[in-house]
């Protein structure tokens, strides 16, 4: 029962977020702060990872080739199939959810606790409107993030060709133009878009329906990062299943 | 005025308001007394409508509350001011730009009549070098100053402070008190105060509405409580030896 409660309430939560809107000179300024708070805050840690993976994978499919009939560059092929399918739409998302998803809990949460959302209410805004919508429009920036993602993992997988000595650059350059399908693109960033949806919603849901103190907010913190990543990883196969079978 | 009937109030099993009716006149002073977990904080956020109730009426100046559209609630809400317990003030932000915010919402000022309000009521609460430090930076007394200046820059009707003067010390809240009193009295705004200080009783406000165990107990004016008989109030106002004594003072002085 408490399931089906909080799933309606969520619904409820994301009506509610596009209704009675914030003044737009009010919401420009939140959009702004949220767009440096949760994308560009997130580009170091998401070029760090998405680099050093990417040479990881290039890595791991290199030493597990060690038939001489199948060629090189499908070491730059697995490589490419890899960042864009997966890794980088999914995996991404989930170190998002924790990041990105821990911040917007927190600091909703945080606000509950000190009753910082009641005094919003009690000025009659719509504290959903208010503290949600921004960090909704602020993600749909966050394709922009997965293009750096996919781009650094590529370019991290050919750094490790080159340094490790795995395949020629020439062999990997071939291999990740090979056979490629550009609808792979738009599935990813459909993906992309459906997670962005989700990071600023479910942190965005336990942080302001959160009951309690400060221990509260860091038990709904990670209640919200289970939560998002177990959304994200269903809706993955989800999305897959409908897009790519 | 601020009329309440029969208001009940329950969070599942705990019946927590139990058919409260009182009134709330324009330009007064109210405080609703009452020990911890009488039903205080419950009965004031159901008067703002940030809880639901159950059963009964709230009616602004002849508008029953739960009779008015969504745009009517948010009207009447940008009519009021609160000052939370806890001050409630946005960390993000300066002090300036809390005591400013219900002005950039609600009105369509410049930013320089915005800036003149805000300067205005920073002076009225004895903060006016405060602008650009963050709450963070602030003592609770002056948080709590803050947070009364934010309460009125939008000229409110009605103003609720819930316990505004716990957890400072017994100067600051004197300070706190008389400064609500005053500026109620400057601005005829309709203000009720929840409170457990027995000084806060004694001070300000010209009624009082004794809860206890989520039922009115007892209401009267300041000087009535001197006189009451109710062994409920007696037990609960004059609780300390100080008290007493000032109530035996009193009586003497006006027999």
């Amino acid at each position: 029962m408490t399931y089906l409660h909080n799933i309606g309430a969520y619904f409820i939560m994301i009506k509610d977020m596009f209704r009675k809107p914030t003044k737009w000179s009010v919401m420009k300024t939140l959009i702004f702060k949220d767009i440096d708070d949760l994308i560009m805050g997130s580009l170091g840690i998401v070029a760090f990872i998405s680099f050093f993976v990417g040479g990881v994978v290039t890595i791991q499919t290199a030493l597990n080739i060690d038939n001489p009939l199948i060629p090189k560059y499908l070491v730059g092929f697995a490589t490419r199939q890899s960042i864009i399918l997966e890794f980088a739409p999914t995996f991404i998302s989930i170190i998002m959810a924790g990041k990105v998803g821990s911040f917007i809990t927190s600091s909703i949460g945080t606000m509950r606790v000190t009753e910082q959302i009641d005094a919003l209410e009690v000025m009659g805004i719509n504290a959903i409107n208010y503290l949600v919508f921004p960090k909704f429009i602020a993600l749909m920036l966050y394709p922009f993030v997965i293009s750096i993602a996919m781009f650094l993992g590529i370019v991290g997988g050919m750094a490790a060709c080159f340094f490790g000595g795995y395949s020629s650059i020439d062999d990997y350059i071939i291999g990740i133009q090979t056979d490629f399908i550009p609808f792979h693109i738009a599935y990813a960033f459909i993906k992309t878009f459906a997670f962005a949806f989700l990071l600023a919603t479910i942190p965005s849901f336990h942080g302001f329906f959160m009951k309690g103190g400060a221990l509260e907010v860091g038990k709904a913190s990670t209640t919200s990062f289970v939560w998002t990543s177990v959304v994200i990883i269903l809706l993955n196969y989800i999305l897959t299943q409908m897009l790519l079978s | 005025m601020i009329e309440v009937k029969n208001i009940h109030k329950s969070f599942g099993d705990a019946h927590i308001l139990k058919g409260i009716s009182t009134t709330f006149e324009n330009g007064k002073t109210s405080l609703v007394i009452g020990q911890s977990g009488s039903g205080k904080t419950v009965f004031l956020k159901c008067l703002l409508g940030l809880f639901e109730k159950d059963e009964g009426t709230i009616t602004y100046d002849g508008n029953i509350y739960s009779e008015l559209t969504s745009d009517q609630k948010r009207n009447l809400r940008s009519e009021m001011g609160m000052v939370f317990q806890g001050s409630a003030l946005f960390d993000s932000m300066t002090i300036a730009e809390n005591v400013m915010f219900p002005l950039r919402m609600f009105t369509k000022q410049s930013k320089s009549e915005m800036q003149d309000r805000v300067d205005f009521v920073l002076k009225r609460v004895n903060l006016p070098d405060a602008h650009n430090k963050m709450p963070s930076e602030a003592s609770g007394g002056m948080q709590k100053r803050v947070a009364i200046a934010r309460a009125i820059v939008n000229k409110p009707k009605y103003l609720f402070c819930d316990e505004p003067n716990s957890g400072l010390d017994p100067k600051t809240a004197i300070v706190i008190d008389n400064l609500i009193q005053e500026i109620t009295d400057e601005y005829n705004i309709t203000t009720i105060i929840n409170t457990h200080d027995m000084n806060s009783v004694m001070e300000i406000g010209e009624k009082i509405v004794f809860l206890k165990d989520g039922l009115k107990a007892w209401e009267g004016s300041k000087e009535n409580i001197f006189i009451t008989d109710n062994k409920v109030v007696t037990d609960f106002v004059y609780s300390s030896e100080l008290f007493k004594k000032v109530r035996k003072m009193y009586l003497k002085e006006h027999q």
